[in-house]
């Protein structure tokens, strides 16, 4: 099953990639509208992707619990603090490994110091 | 031709399309593929240190999910995009479905369609085969670069991007390789599956450039967490797509109140 969602990402991703490249000439570029959208599409998908990694509750997703107590405790848990710091750790350093190996070390902190859910 | 563009052209090997003369060297002659392709290689080469860890978790993520180490390599070698490759990776040993994994790689890899949009009218002139090659190699770094520098300078187009995007492919999958290789030796303490959303954190937070762009992440976020247990992994995708439309509704309804201010 992997290699066949390999095969077809594959060659899906392509297709995406030599689009335009290919087509350019018969199509006049991107609609402008498509082309606004498409502006917004990395902070959507990667925040769609990314938020609900980091409020897990029981580790699992918070939608899964729907109570106060645990909307609390997703806000509080080791995940969503090592998010934040990890952020914090982005916006300041640009850097991609320095995100990660803060965000590790304060993720292993944080359930060291407070036990792992 | 005049005698001064087919004194350029001899070992240019563009077939003489770039006619403009750009005196690089002192021969006052275009400089060479070669030259062009280091120069290219010689702008990514920074880029490159940030890429490594990202390909090392390709590999390590994908072990550790349960893929073999030849699953994890034909993932970098055949579609060859990292933030798809890890969200294929996470959904994959969540057991998701083949669609909603297709799904969701090709709606995180549809921003490439922008690129190739952008990219098209400087690279015209590149036929066939190697326009394919040019398409398979295109990554956020590559283009970045290749668009910014081909809109400021007569440099040999293909030459530059290839200069560009080739040491980026190498690195992949030589770090895919590692990652599998040191996946395996990682301490049962070290959650190196969490690497995998803070990598998407290291992307997101320079994504979020304006109010625009905030709105849709919000959203986009807020949503996915709200959805996150419906089927399919829809929450995502709905999330992707509730964080889009937040994103324009943000846009116009920022331009309209400046339009109103101005007038």
């Amino acid at each position: 099953m992997v290699w066949l969602v390999v095969a077809v990402a594959g060659v899906g991703t392509f297709s995406i990639r030599a689009s335009f490249l290919f087509l350019l000439g018969r199509v006049d570029g991107i609609p402008a509208r498509a082309e606004r959208a498409l502006r917004f599409v990395p902070a959507a998908v990667l925040a769609a992707l990314v938020v609900p990694s980091f409020l897990q509750v029981e580790g699992g997703p918070l939608a899964a619990r729907p109570t106060l107590a645990s909307v609390v405790a997703a806000f509080s848990g080791p995940r969503f603090l090592a998010g934040v710091i990890a952020a914090a750790v982005a916006y300041r350093t640009e850097s991609i490994l320095a995100t990660i190996l803060v965000g590790l070390i304060a993720l292993v902190g944080l359930e060291f110091l407070f036990g792992a859910e | 031709m005049s005698a001064a563009a087919s004194y350029a052209s001899t070992d240019c090997g563009q077939g003489g399309r770039n006619r403009q003369l750009f005196p690089l060297n002192h021969h006052n002659v275009r400089m060479s593929f070669r030259g062009n392709f280091r120069s290219g290689a010689r702008a990514v080469a920074p880029v490159t240190v940030g890429v490594i860890p990202f390909g090392l978790i390709a590999g390590a993520a994908a072990v550790d999910a349960g893929l073999s180490g030849w699953q994890a390599v034909g993932l970098s070698m055949v579609v060859f995009a990292g933030a798809s490759q890890l969200a294929a990776i996470e959904l994959l040993s969540e057991n998701a479905n083949a669609a909603v994994v297709v799904g969701t790689m090709l709606v995180i890899n549809l921003r490439m369609m922008m690129y190739s949009a952008s990219l098209a009218p400087f690279l015209e002139d590149v036929r066939g085969a190697r326009k394919a090659l040019v398409a398979y190699l295109l990554t956020d770094q590559a283009y970045a670069l290749s668009v910014t520098k081909f809109a400021d300078s007569d440099v040999s187009r293909l030459p530059f991007y290839l200069g560009a995007a080739a040491p980026l492919w190498i690195i992949w999958q030589l770090c895919t390789v590692a990652g599998v290789v040191a996946g395996a030796a990682v301490p049962e303490w070290l959650p190196l599956g969490f690497a995998v959303p803070l990598t998407f954190l290291a992307l997101l937070v320079p994504a979020i450039k304006d109010r625009a762009t905030l709105a849709a992440a919000a959203v986009g976020g807020g949503v996915a967490v709200v959805a996150a247990t419906l089927p399919f992994n829809l929450g995502l995708i709905a999330g992707a797509v509730l964080g889009i439309t937040a994103g324009l509704l943000t846009e116009s309804t920022l331009d309209i109140e400046g339009r109103e201010v101005e007038h």
